[in-house]
């Protein structure tokens, strides 16, 4: 396996709310022990629901956030010491994609100047070049010349994503985190703008995190899967290896959840839906943080916090998971 | 029989400064007793449009009604008196949103607003209503209803909001439920516990369902019908299994192909451009200009609706083709 160019280790983020009327300062542990990495020119998808920490873990790989421990590498140096010298240099090779285009980009400035003003303050074109170089990077993404001079309420919600990740590229970088990038998007707009994350992976070898809500999705674009369920990774694996079988009770739970065309009405195959909501990241529960929800738990799973270890080629944070592997033939 | 929803000829009308939009056009479909119909389309196709209209819903100002008639066990809604169509509205039939939010009253627990719809249309009130309101928020799973009933919108999460909703809609039993896009907001694992809650209260109370929503795989896994709209028109309707795994309208296969996941990471089938503006539509079908099959008669005249199979309609020249 190639090296990572982007590592997590253990990284944790808290933030801490007021309590309201005087009461006890209290602290939402949005990341708890987050370990994963992402190599050159491969797409690792983070999953999970709502509160589980996914777009927390996006600001912290990109450095918009600062983690309030553990660590994080770019291509093996700490972030931390080059956040420190050479903030530039750490966006130049790490970029984000945000879920909302029209938030992301600037109303006020055409899309030549957004895409420009990368270029501009990162020194990559002087100045009588720019503008050959923004349409270049334009037509990387499916847009034409004449879009150059728009405003982002002129375009499209697809064309705006597209504004967004020709931004993204404009600095080359290794990798680029996509929060979201489609799920503000219609069915027939997201199958453009994931064919076009796919091509320009394979012309520039760009890695991707891939963070996604949307599971069919997931399957489809990642080669590592990572599922989060309360500010913890509870799977993690080559997606080929779980998309044969997922091992953590969570895991199993959130892809059976998803509407599936073509699915039978009784496949005795699916887990029933899970009951009761995600609890509060605030007081997450003691031992395994799924146990309140788990069809499976046992005493043990209240009390014990299951380490994230391997188990049939997958990392798997459950205590039981061997359980539920599939019996080796005879 | 006749069904216990009839729809004809909808349009609803946006008048623009920039012109007349039409964002539903002759819309007609049939909902049966007991029977979930989906209504699907992406942005723009006018499907919330069209479902806020059935009940006279759209903010004055917003669009008018140009022509229809909506017809709830023989009587047009569209013609209704207002204070008629106040006894139909929350009580005949029941709707919930999207965004269950901004459809609750932040400043009123939510035992109360449900104790609301009890006083307006039964006359309930005091003691008695209070049980049936527990006795609601139990049948819709809420855990602890005598604790959570006494409890602000905002103290809840978004699955137990969309369960008080519920509670709301089915209070005095109505014959139908419109749901407009009920689990978009809301997260997979509760997406599924709202799903076949819906189910299992449809079955119990003999309900019908109106489902608007963009997702096919929600379709698949709820409704019996499935009516396909795209830029304000119906393009396809026929049952669930059937639109579904053979589709006949391009648009219909282009929408089921596009998302289609495949596991080798493969290209995906997009549909090239974008939903036509609805100030400048084109001439005939809206989807010729995104349309592989497209011909000059597709581009000069808007198909009408025709039979293509049993109970399978499709509006398209060349459905045979597809």
């Amino acid at each position: 396996m190639t090296a990572p160019v982007l590592e997590a280790r253990d990284l944790a983020k808290r933030f801490p709310v007021a309590g309201g009327f005087g009461g006890p300062k209290r602290v939402v542990h949005a990341l708890s022990g987050v370990s994963l990495s992402v190599a050159a020119g491969e797409t690792l998808a983070v999953v999970g629901e709502s509160g589980c920490g996914k777009s927390t873990l996006a600001n912290c790989l990109t450095g918009l956030m600062e983690p309030s421990g553990g660590s994080l590498l770019l291509e093996g140096a700490d972030v931390a010491g080059i956040l420190r010298d050479d903030p530039m240099r750490f966006r130049r090779r790490v970029q984000i994609v945000f879920q909302d285009p029209y938030a992301s980009l600037n109303p006020r400035r055409s899309v030549g100047d957004t895409v420009a003003d990368a270029l501009r303050i990162h020194r990559l074109a002087p100045r009588a070049r720019r503008r050959t170089r923004v349409a270049e990077l334009l037509a990387e993404v499916g847009l034409a010349p004449e879009h150059l001079d728009r405003y982002p309420h002129e375009l499209s919600g697809g064309q705006r994503q597209r504004v967004a990740i020709a931004r993204a590229l404009a600095v080359e970088p290794a990798v680029v985190v996509c929060d979201e990038p489609v799920s503000a998007l219609d069915v027939s707009i997201q199958a453009q703008v994931i064919n076009l994350l796919r091509d320009i992976q394979a012309r520039r070898g760009v890695a991707y995190v891939f963070i996604s809500h949307n599971l069919a999705l997931v399957r489809h674009i990642a080669r590592r899967i990572a599922v989060m369920y309360l500010g913890q990774v509870v799977e993690l694996g080559d997606a080929a290896v779980l998309r044969r079988r997922m091992l953590h009770p969570y895991s199993r739970a959130l892809f059976a959840a998803a509407p599936e065309i073509g699915r039978p009405s009784h496949d005795p195959d699916r887990p029933p839906p899970l009951s009761g909501d995600v609890p509060s990241p605030i007081d997450p529960p003691s031992g395994c943080r799924f146990h309140t929800r788990c069809p499976h738990a046992e005493a043990r799973c209240g009390a014990e916090e299951p380490a994230l270890r391997a188990v049939d080629d997958r990392l798997v944070r459950c205590h039981l998971a061997e359980g539920f592997s599939i019996p080796k033939e005879p | 029989m006749t069904a216990l929803l009839q729809v004809e000829g909808l349009s609803v009308h946006f008048d623009t400064v920039r012109g007349v939009v039409r964002a539903v056009e002759d819309l007609s479909f049939a909902v049966e007793r007991g029977q979930t119909v989906a209504l699907v389309g992406e942005s723009g196709s006018g499907k919330s449009t069209a479902a806020l209209s059935l009940l006279r819903l759209l903010p004055p100002g917003a669009g008018r009604i140009a022509g229809g008639r909506v017809l709830l066990d023989g009587r047009d809604l569209l013609a209704l008196p207002a204070r008629d169509l106040r006894q139909v509205r929350g009580a005949a039939v029941g709707m919930i949103f999207q965004d269950p939010m901004m459809a609750l009253n932040p400043v009123h627990t939510v035992g109360r607003q449900i104790a609301e719809t009890l006083h307006h249309h039964l006359g309930q009130r005091g003691a008695a209503a209070e049980a049936r309101v527990v006795e609601l928020l139990r049948r819709v799973q809420v855990p602890a209803p005598e604790q959570r009933m006494r409890q602000y919108p905002h103290n809840l999460s978004g699955g137990m909001r969309q369960r008080v909703m519920m509670a709301m809609a089915l209070a005095c039993r109505p014959s139908l439920l419109i749901a407009d896009e009920p689990t978009t907001a809301l997260d997979v694992t509760v997406q599924a516990q709202v799903l076949s809650l819906i189910d299992e209260l449809k079955a119990e109370l003999g309900m019908a369902v109106l489902l608007i929503t963009h997702d096919l795989g929600v379709v698949w896994e709820t409704a019996q019908r499935v009516v396909v709209l795209y830029a304000g028109r119906k393009v396809e309707e026929g049952p669930v299994t059937e639109i579904l795994t053979r589709p006949r309208h391009p648009y219909t296969a282009g929408l089921l192909r596009a998302a289609e996941w495949r596991e080798d990471g493969g290209r995906l089938a997009e549909i090239p451009g974008s939903v036509p503006s609805p100030h400048a539509m084109p001439p005939g079908c809206a989807f010729a200009p995104r349309c592989p099959l497209a011909d000059d008669r597709c581009r000069a005249a808007i198909p009408p609706i025709r039979p293509i199979g049993p109970a399978h309609t499709a509006a398209c020249f060349r459905a045979e083709a597809a």
